[in-house]
């Protein structure tokens, strides 16, 4: 969240001295303003209708960001991040499916707003890094290259050894720029999971960037639907410990500027994933519709079904829906600054 | 080389050539380092990213900021939050050098009266907050306005001092002591408004742009206003002399019959102290509009009487050294006029530039201004409160300045209640 340094109410500072230090402060008990709403009313039936010539401005608050972001600069599309799955290169190995990723962190400067530019470490060259994608009991072999200038690594939530959990503690520890280690375990458990990188301090390395989705199928698979991949996430641009921007999958309001566009009836299945850092807590609320919701896809049963729910960091599941009407139905956090901050977005449900 | 040789040289040389060869050589100089890239110095860490608002006016439904760079380095705005919240919003200027000023606005549906804290968000990230602690509208800059604006500086300014000299019958009776004592509780009064002076233009120094001098200009324009008024003075004596007038009151020597009032030196003194007064009153308006404009000015029947009680003192201050002269009032009148509206007339001024074009670093070089006007005001009338004996600060004189410090600190002290 970000913390507006709010200054104490001064009146002695905006009366700008009037008048001379012993002629101030005249009545400043009287300074308090009359009461009167200034636009609040948006302009729900459309146009200014009913208001008073003169107050032609009130239009209500269009919020969002001014411009766009071109995703050709920042070498990725929130649009495409949605439906990239990356299953590795497959092979056999023993009987069993063994699947090979290769990650490289880099230093990347991308454009989280438009016009506001973030110093990010990236996986892939993209943030969130790519979505990982294996089958519960495949062998998952990453080998990962630190091409940025610190030390990184890579830490995958799910079952495995010390070894690779990728923890400067354990195992090989800390990658340093220039050096590689691959990472090796079973998919399991199945389910909606993430990796990060585990350098110290913590907090910064994740803030970053260096964070993805990493999906793992139960062996039955699950029933065919459009699959979405939805990281929320935040930036602190100004290193205040605090997010200016929040944002699913990167870039603030990428959906609302751009609906995603989804069909009527069809199932659809979100992936979604709270890395956020310095906030304790971000939420999913849909619009017009509710979804069954499986926390952290462990389990082929939904827990609830619900419109809104709250995630902490790090946590993260499934949600399952289906629109029934045509239209454009938003979606967003209702911790509400982050919507005004830029995690906001629709869906635009077609026939 | 020899002495002998070092004359020889500089001779030849025309002595405008020696005098513009230090510019030609710097100008040489830093051309070189310019085109080689300053060669050696590199940028060290991220660029330093400093703006300052200027001026924050307020429409329904869009609030608008005037910035300007103060930083060494380019900055872009990107985005505008208000609240917490991304807003739509048009700029005057893209990318700011150093000093450029842009103007930002934002549609945005603000309450009369509520906090809001803008933020502008530049391309690289960074935030600058600037807080309006209370919406309100600023008021449109037409006839009723100016009007309202002129007829506050007429309470404020012109009534006061207008009232203030009609002691003058007073003055002109009472013993020539006693108008030393009179003089001396001027320049109390004249010392209270200076140091006002000097620290309102610093406060409000704090909200310009640091690059433009801050705190530095007011003094800047105190030390311009006190040799301006001086060269001002100087050129009043001229006359006078040329006149073939004894100029008095300023030389030691004719310090008591500057006191006692008598021709030209009474007036230029009584004219120095309104012009002091005027400057001092310009900056008084210029707060009093700014404050206006913002909102965060009560116009009550309270303020206006603790500013007649206040600057009522002016009046007497301007009066005080025409004391002794002998001539009728009503042949007076028209001098009097003039002085009167020469002190009491720039806090019209001062408001209408206040509420239409305020400008912190302006406002802070004008407190400056009438700071340093005070200041020669002072210099000017203190050999008038000489004794005959040549002292300065003989008790009845120190008496003197302390009431009209303590006569400014209690009139002020009915403003503030």
């Amino acid at each position: 969240m970000k913390e507006l340094t709010r200054h104490k109410l001064s009146r002695r500072k905006l009366l700008g001295g009037a008048a001379g230090a012993a002629a101030a402060l005249p009545l400043l008990h009287e300074t308090v303003p009359h009461q009167g709403v200034h636009d609040t009313v948006a302009a729900a039936a459309g146009g200014d209708g009913g208001h008073a010539a003169g107050h032609a401005a009130n239009r209500g608050l269009a919020s969002g960001t001014v411009g766009s972001v071109d995703p050709a600069v920042n070498g990725f599309d929130p649009h495409n991040v949605l439906r990239d799955f990356d299953s590795g290169r497959v092979r056999r190995e023993g009987g069993r499916t063994v699947r090979e990723f290769e990650i490289v962190a880099e230093d990347r400067e991308i454009e989280v707003a438009p016009g506001v530019k973030f110093a990010a470490w990236a996986y892939n060259g993209r943030v969130p890094g790519p979505t990982l994608r294996a089958t519960e009991g495949d062998r998952v072999r990453i080998t990962f290259v630190n091409a940025s200038s610190h030390p990184h690594t890579m830490h995958f939530h799910g079952i495995h050894t010390a070894r690779h959990d990728g923890v400067p503690q354990t195992g090989p520890g800390n990658i340093e720029p220039g050096h590689s280690f691959t990472y090796e375990f079973d998919a399991r458990p199945f389910g909606i999971h993430l990796y990060h990188c585990h350098s110290m301090p913590l907090a910064d390395h994740i803030a970053k960037g260096l964070y993805g989705a990493f999906v793992v199928d139960p062996k039955a698979g699950r029933a065919d639907a459009d699959e979405l991949v939805m990281v929320m996430n935040g930036f602190d641009t100004n290193f205040d410990r605090g997010n200016e921007i929040y944002a699913v999958n990167t870039v603030a309001f990428a959906y609302h500027d751009r609906p995603i566009r989804v069909k009527r009836d069809e199932l659809v299945r979100v992936y979604l994933v709270n890395i956020t850092e310095f906030d304790l807590l971000n939420s999913f609320h849909v619009h017009a519709n509710f979804f069954d919701w499986y926390p952290t896809g462990t389990k082929l049963e939904a827990r609830d079904f619900t419109d809104t729910i709250v995630l902490g960091q790090g946590e993260r599941g499934i949600a399952e829906l289906r629109f029934p009407y045509t239209g454009r139905y938003m979606f967003h956090a209702h911790v509400t600054e982050f919507a005004d901050l830029g995690w906001m977005g629709f869906f635009e449900v077609e026939d | 080389m020899e002495a002998a040789t070092i004359e020889r040289t500089e001779r030849r040389m025309p002595a405008w050539v020696t005098g513009l060869a230090p510019l030609a050589l710097l100008g040489l100089a830093i051309g070189l380092f310019v085109a080689l890239g300053a060669p050696g110095l590199e940028r060290n860490g991220a660029p330093v990213e400093e703006l300052a608002v200027e001026r924050t006016s307020l429409a329904p439904g869009e609030i608008e900021l005037v910035v300007r760079n103060d930083g060494p380095d380019p900055v872009a705005i990107s985005q505008v939050l208000v609240n917490d919240a991304f807003v739509t919003f048009e700029q005057s200027a893209g990318e700011m050098r150093r000093l450029d000023g842009n103007t930002i606005a934002v549609a945005y549906p603000w309450i009369e009266g509520e906090a809001y804290a803008v933020g502008l968000v530049t391309s690289t990230g960074g935030t600058v907050e600037h807080e309006i602690e209370a919406a309100a509208e600023t008021p449109a800059a037409d006839a009723g306005f100016y009007g309202l604006m002129g007829l506050i500086g007429l309470y404020v300014g012109i009534i006061p001092v207008a009232i203030g000299m009609l002691w003058l019958p007073w003055v002109r009776r009472i013993d020539e002591r006693w108008i030393q004592f009179v003089l001396a509780l001027t320049v109390g009064l004249l010392a209270f408004l200076g140091v006002d002076a000097l620290l309102e233009g610093s406060e409000i120094a704090a909200g310009g742009a640091e690059a433009f001098g801050g705190a530095a200009l007011v003094f800047l324009g105190a030390a311009a206003a006190y040799l301006g008024l001086a060269g001002v003075d100087g050129w009043l004596r001229a006359r006078a002399h040329d006149d073939g007038t004894a100029a008095v009151g300023g030389r030691p020597g004719a310090a008591v019959a500057g006191a006692s009032g008598s021709g030209v030196g009474a007036w230029r003194l009584a004219f120095l102290v309104a012009l002091g007064v005027g400057l001092h009153n310009l900056g008084e308006g210029l707060a009093i509009g700014s404050a206006y404009a913002i909102g965060s000015l009560a116009l009550g029947a309270t303020l206006i009487v603790g500013f007649a009680i206040h600057n009522t003192t002016e009046g007497l201050a301007i009066v005080a050294p025409v004391g002794g002269e002998r001539h009728r009032l009503r042949g007076m009148l028209p001098r009097l006029v003039g002085l009167g509206l020469l002190a009491g007339a720039p806090a019209i001024l001062g408001a209408w530039i206040g509420a239409s074009a305020f400008n912190p670093s302006v406002a802070a070089l004008l407190f400056g201004v009438g700071a340093g006007a005070i200041a020669q005001v002072i210099v000017q009338i203190a050999p008038s409160i000489r004794d005959s004996s040549g002292r300065l600060l003989h008790p009845l004189a120190a008496t003197g300045v302390l009431a009209g410090l303590v006569l400014m600190y209690a009139t002020g002290l009915a403003i503030s209640l």
